[in-house]
């Protein structure tokens, strides 16, 4: 229990009538990947949003290093070390790369000089040395979704949460992010990944949390939530769910 | 840089010589006036142009300061510098009490709140016996002096009091720009939930910018009850000069340094010289070819006058 | 005294009507294209002093040219639309607050120079008058322009809610791209809402300058009130419009009549702090 970096225990968030997240419960250990999947509309931007902040959960509660922070707001939550990154990317469009991931590192720098110092060290680790003084907006989605990780790891974060940090990217982007995910594990931090693209998260993460209509239906390492029912059901519909276990009983 | 500051620094003395050639009080006055709005503008611009928080309501902060010092000359004798003191303090005071509500609205409905308070300002002014009511408040006469804050023989000390305090202005703008707190306005104006992310205090720093914006306008405030003498609710709270504020940003580039100054050294002069050479009869005109030159602007040109002078820059 | 208090609220109902009118055109405005019309008061002056010069120039009461004005302003809205709207639809916010600011200056510019900045009354109207409803006295005018709000309000409304073009245009501030995909035009939409908006605003002048002084500002005034009642009924929503309206007519009169009349502008501006503070959407508003 004393590893455990982020607890989520049981939380819930409802909208009006509809409830996003149900009672999800999982922990973290320091230094893990989890990776979080789930179909459309599953509630895994809901979660990721209860836990960064920007949602209060209704229920339950959210521990990081054993202190609440279940209804604490997002820049508190940021500067006790919990990054995130946004599904639609949000860099900022009138800054150039070096501004962008300066307005991270100014949290744990307040100098100016300090802060482009290290801005142009993280700008190294994300291969940015070459675009420092080009518009945000100039980069291929691509490069903005790695300047948006840049500008969180800048803040000095123990966890990151990214969001959906390899939906459209191709083949070759994909292995990219996957190195730069491992890369981040090795200098210490631990990641929570909310993926689309299996094959992305599937060979790095620790664990998967598979969340359907809000509610966490399966964890477990990557093969465990492959060959889960639950999850086959959730994916790929009742009907295929049946054909599969009948097709697996005959053999 | 350096080039903008040696420019910077030709500009400045161009204007702490104009007195010793021009002695015309007409040009002097239009000069201040420049000079004055520009300072303010300054101000509106921390708030509205680097935090992109569009006020409306600045010109409250140029009433409070204008009077603030009046009731505390009038009524307690205190030196007017004291009392321009005392009108900053009040009006980060009123920055934190509108700030704080308002600063939860987003776009539109911040704009319209701080139309809100500045009209309630004025309600509040004009019915309000103590302070003058309608009729508002003439200064006491004193003895020319830089210490009584009046002169009377001549406008050229009021030029190089409003001048040092458009250096001031400019000065704090500079700071601000290149501090963490204007990077981080800069954050907030372009993505306020991405600036959360990142743990921006977002309020927080709002709240800087608007105090400072205060402080800007307040000492404005302060120097035009001075200069003029005579301070009433429409003349330093009116919603029009909270528009004009922004307009001359608009038209020099919001959120750049300069912007104002270029601004207000196009719009003012432009303004006053249309309504003296035009006349009664031309009355509007003046404000038929500014409207326009916002629209187009607005349009065309919304980084304003500034980019035409440093397109080589970022 | 509780003559002068009935009296009181019959006028603030009365007025509310007209705001709640001013006010449907901005909803409309803002809830299609989320621009908010700044110069939307300035419009109204345009309409009274349309109606001032039909007036002065045909001797037209205004009764008569209301129907002239509102085409008038109808078009005034579509042309403002083409020229200064359409270029910045997609504009930062910023640009947007600029472009409906400038069109303000232009228009009370305009009036200054064509009308100076006197104050002008149409002396004598068909309406001129009081009469005494249920001991109620009341001016004819007013009754007749309440009464004309009231039934424009209605038209809007059926417009909008039974018509084929106000459903696409409610089609459109639903969802553009929805709407753009169903083969509506969402241009020319946008120009109908502006020239439908700002003929509303045009009926409320015309009505109101039966009985109004008609100077270069009086749209000032006007225009914050259909801010506090369009943030009041909540914003784009034409029904939450109309009983907004009402309740800032009754805000106004009853906190000029209770407490000073001249501090009743106060009141009605801290209706509109309170409301976007509590509860910013709007009490009838969507989202």
């Amino acid at each position: 229990m004393s590893s455990d970096i982020l607890i989520v225990d049981n939380v819930t968030k409802r909208f009006g009538g509809l409830t996003a997240n149900a009672d999800i419960s999982f922990s973290i250990k320091e230094g893990e990947i989890i990776g979080l999947i789930g179909p459309n509309g599953a509630g895994k931007s809901t979660l990721f949003n209860c836990i960064s902040c920007f949602y209060n959960a209704d229920g339950g509660r959210i521990v990081f290093k054993g202190q609440e922070i279940t209804r604490k707001d997002p820049e508190s939550i940021c500067r006790m070390g919990i990054g995130r990154t946004f599904q639609i990317v949000r860099t900022f469009k009138d800054m150039n790369v070096l501004e962008n991931i300066m307005i991270g590192a100014f949290l744990r720098n307040p100098k100016r000089k300090d802060a482009q110092a290290r801005s142009e060290e993280v700008a190294g680790v994300f291969r940015f040395t070459d675009k420092l003084y080009l518009k945000a907006t100039s980069l291929t989605i691509s490069e903005q979704k790695r300047l948006e990780v840049a500008r969180v790891f800048a803040t000095g974060p123990k966890v990151m949460l990214l969001d959906e940090m390899m939906a459209g990217l191709n083949i070759h982007e994909i292995k990219e992010s996957v190195e730069l995910v491992l890369r981040l594990r090795e200098m210490g931090i631990t990641l929570v990944l909310v993926e689309h693209v299996m094959e992305g998260i599937m060979p790095i993460a620790n664990r998967i949390v598979v969340l359907d209509y809000g509610e966490k239906i399966a964890e477990g390492t990557p093969d465990e939530v492959v060959n889960n029912e639950k999850v086959i059901e959730a994916y790929f519909g009742k009907k295929y769910a049946k054909r599969r276990e009948n097709k697996t009983r005959i053999q | 840089m350096k080039k903008g500051l040696f420019v910077f620094i030709l500009f400045m003395c161009i204007l702490a010589a104009v007195p010793l050639f021009l002695g015309d009080p007409f040009v002097c006055h239009i000069l201040i006036m420049t000079m004055m709005y520009a300072t303010m503008s300054i101000g509106w611009n921390v708030i509205g142009g680097y935090a992109g928080q569009v006020s409306f309501g600045n010109a409250a902060f140029f009433g409070v300061g204008a009077y603030t010092t009046a009731i505390l000359l009038v009524n307690f004798s205190v030196n007017p510098w004291l009392g321009m003191l005392a009108g900053c303090v009040l009006s980060v005071g009123l920055a934190v009490v509108v700030g704080y509500p308002c600063f939860r609205l987003r776009g539109h409905y911040f704009a319209i709140a701080t139309i809100a308070v500045g009209e309630i300002m004025v309600v509040i002014f004009t019915n309000w016996d103590y302070v003058g009511a309608a009729v508002g408040i003439y200064m006491p006469i004193l003895e020319e002096s830089f210490t009584n804050f009046e002169f009377h023989s001549s406008k050229i000390p009021y030029y190089y009091i409003i001048l040092c305090m458009l250096v001031f202005a400019i000065a704090v703008s500079y700071i601000v720009e290149e501090s963490r707190l204007g990077y981080y306005l800069r954050a907030i104006k372009d993505d306020p939930d991405g600036a959360r992310s990142l743990g921006i205090d977002i309020q927080k720093y709002k709240m800087i910018a608007f105090s400072i914006s205060a402080v800007l306008t307040s000492i404005c405030g302060t120097f035009y009850g001075q200069y003029v003498l005579y301070i009433h609710p429409s003349s330093t709270m009116d919603l029009m000069m909270s528009i004009h504020l922004c307009i001359i940003a608009l038209i020099g580039g919001i959120g750049k340094l300069f912007g104002p100054v270029i601004g207000a050294f196009v719009f003012i002069p432009l303004m006053e010289l249309t309504r003296v050479y035009l006349g009664s009869e031309g009355q509007g005109i003046d404000m038929i070819i500014y409207s326009l030159l916002v629209i187009m602007i607005a349009i065309w040109r919304p980084q304003g006058l500034w980019a035409l002078f440093s397109r080589g820059d970022k | 005294m509780e003559g002068v208090f009935t009296q009181t609220l019959v006028s603030g109902i009365l007025i509310g009507f007209i705001y709640a009118l001013i006010a449907v055109g901005l909803t409309m405005i803002f809830g299609m294209m989320d621009i908010v019309n700044f110069a939307h008061g300035e419009y109204l002056m345009v309409a009274m002093y349309f109606a001032y010069w039909f007036f002065v120039l045909f001797g037209m009461d205004p009764l008569f040219s209301l129907p002239l004005v509102t085409v008038l302003l109808f078009l005034l809205g579509v042309i403002t639309y083409y020229i200064f709207i359409r270029p910045i639809i997609s504009a930062p916010m910023l640009s947007q607050i600029f472009v409906t600011f400038g069109i303000l200056i232009l228009l009370r510019g305009v009036a200054q120079y064509l009308w100076n900045a006197d104050y002008r009354m149409i002396p004598q109207t068909l309406t001129s008058g009081n009469v005494s409803i249920f001991g109620v006295y009341t001016g004819v005018s007013q009754l007749i322009a309440a009464a004309g709000a009231v039934i424009c309000n209605g038209l809007i409304f059926w417009f909008l809610k039974s018509t084929k073009l106000g459903m696409a245009l409610e089609a459109v501030s639903e969802d553009k791209e929805a709407a753009r995909l169903m083969g509506i035009n969402s241009d020319r939409m946008f120009a109908l809402a502006w020239g439908i908006g700002i003929a509303t605003v045009g009926v409320a002048g015309g009505l109101l300058s039966s009985f109004y002084y008609v100077f270069p500002e009086v749209g000032s005034n006007f225009c914050l009130m259909a801010f506090v009642v369009v943030a009041l009924g909540g914003f784009g929503s034409v029904p939450g419009a109309f009983i907004a309206g009402i309740i800032v007519g009754l805000v106004e009169v009853l906190s000029g009549y209770l407490i000073a009349p001249s501090l009743k502008f106060m009141f009605v501006l801290f209706l509109y702090l309170g409301v976007v503070f509590i509860r910013p959407q709007g009490f009838m508003g969507r989202k």
